[in-house]
């Protein structure tokens, strides 16, 4: 547990462990945490694990994480184990759940895709098509979209 | 749900049961028999992009079965002033009881079909899918062989943004056909096509050479080189005329071997080829009057009568 102590416990707020190592700024991209606003968020970054070898975490003070916002990060983080902090303690853990459909999670990267109309009002979709290796398509034109693409694109 | 917008939307089962449907209107598709099916329906033909065979097949499948036909193009309406495809569909949805749709972006017949109620018919989306095209061509695969599983169907030219080629390779998959791929490198089949393909566990060879493929093939299936997919005309300069067949490349092919091509040609078949009795483009035109008919029944929750007189 060292690697926990180099950030201090949270009183309220949302733990996030087992983020695979180096991936801590997408997850707070993919998360929309605003990085301007006023309370704390600790990152650490490629710390020791026993389980993974290397990991990342992320310590979110004051703000509860839904199950939907937690199901984005499911994308580059699926074994992620969350933590819902209540008074310096374990209120409630969370599993992330990779979902059939991304709604609204990214754009699709295809150039000659129809969604990239702006002022098309239906919702960008992403179709997870395998999970093992994974593959991840746009819903409407049927392209493939890689990890980097989707967290260059988030919405 | 009765929209086709990939030859996913239908099962093997419905495919063959379509084609069973098209056989039998043959005889009102090429008007010996009046057959009003479709008296008082309304179908939407929605071009965004030029289409010759598509739009008219359509038309006239519809027209033969009595119903009627509103004609929309990009030029000079509102989607020329900017209107959304979302909104335009609106109106059509109040407006047609079905409607087909052509479109230059991929994902457009999707997007379409999510965005209204009535059933909508995917007549070509970008590079991606024109299963309507599909059904017809598989139309004129069965009426010249009676069967599909097993048949060494070549697929020539390009492959990469012929969105025909795409949509029937996947359907010759499903009926266990075997596929030959010709194609330039630079307009080779998609990756990501070529994977699904071979993960359902299909037999697929690879080559740039059309002159070894032919006596073995039972179907060539002869592409355009299409001029206006291509980023710029030297790259499209490189690979133009690359495949091109007449009537004395047929002396090594097998006797039931059909040539066949979405249209329009343009060199790719020397006239020539026409009067042999492998050409089976002009007739494949025609069928996909009755496969149309057969799709538009189908949409509009039509059935078509066992015996057609």
């Amino acid at each position: 547990m060292s690697e926990m102590r180099r950030v201090t416990a949270i009183c309220n707020g949302t733990v996030i462990d087992h983020i695979p190592a180096g991936h801590a700024l997408q997850v707070i991209r993919m998360l929309r945490i605003d990085i301007n606003r006023s309370n704390p968020v600790s990152l650490v970054m490629n710390v020791p694990s026993d389980k993974m070898g290397r990991k990342d975490l992320l310590k979110i003070e004051d703000l509860e994480l839904n199950q939907e916002e937690l199901d984005r990060l499911a994308l580059i983080s699926p074994n992620a184990s969350v933590a819902i902090i209540r008074n310096y303690g374990v209120a409630e853990k969370r599993v992330v759940e990779l979902a059939e459909e991304l709604v609204n999670v990214a754009r699709c990267t295809f150039t000659n895709c129809i969604t990239q109309n702006d002022r098309e009002p239906l919702p960008q979709k992403l179709r997870v098509v395998s999970r093992e290796p994974m593959e991840i398509r746009c819903y409407y034109c049927g392209k493939v979209q890689t990890m980097t693409d989707i967290v260059d694109n988030i919405l | 749900m009765s929209d086709v917008v990939t030859m996913d939307d239908l099962s093997n089962e419905e495919i063959l049961s379509i084609l069973d449907d098209s056989k039998r209107l043959i005889p009102v598709a090429s008007g010996k028999v009046h057959l009003p099916l479709l008296e008082g329906k309304v179908l939407a033909n929605m071009f965004y992009e030029n289409s010759t065979r598509t739009r008219m097949s359509f038309e006239t499948a519809m027209k033969r079965l009595g119903g009627s036909v509103l004609n929309f193009t990009s030029v000079g309406t509102s989607v020329a002033k900017g209107e959304t495809l979302y909104d335009t569909m609106q109106m059509v949805d109040g407006y047609a009881d079905i409607a087909v749709i052509r479109h230059p972006r991929q994902g457009a017949a999707q997007y379409s079909a999510d965005a209204v109620d009535i059933p909508i018919l995917n007549a070509g989306d970008g590079a991606g899918n024109h299963p309507t095209q599909t059904m017809l061509d598989l139309f004129t695969i069965m009426e010249a062989h009676g069967k599909i599983d097993g048949l060494n169907v070549v697929l020539v030219g390009d492959l990469r943004y012929g969105r025909t080629v795409h949509s029937l390779s996947h359907a010759l998959i499903r009926f266990g056909a075997k596929l030959t791929l010709v194609s330039p490198e630079t307009l080779s089949m998609p990756e990501e096509i070529v994977r699904d393909l071979r993960s359902s566990g299909a037999e697929i060879s690879e080559s740039s050479n059309l002159s070894s493929s032919i006596p073995d093939a039972d179907v060539i299936y002869m592409t355009r080189i299409q001029k206006e997919r291509f980023p710029d005309e030297d790259e499209y300069a490189k690979v133009a005329g690359i495949y091109m067949l007449g009537s004395e490349d047929m002396h090594g092919a097998k006797d039931g071997m059909i040539v066949m091509h979405p249209l329009p040609r343009v060199g790719e078949l020397h006239p020539s080829l026409d009067s042999t009795p492998h050409a089976r483009y002009f007739q494949q035109a025609f069928n996909g009057v009755p496969t149309r008919m057969a799709l538009l029944c189908r949409g509009l929750g039509v059935t078509i009568p066992k015996e057609v007189k």
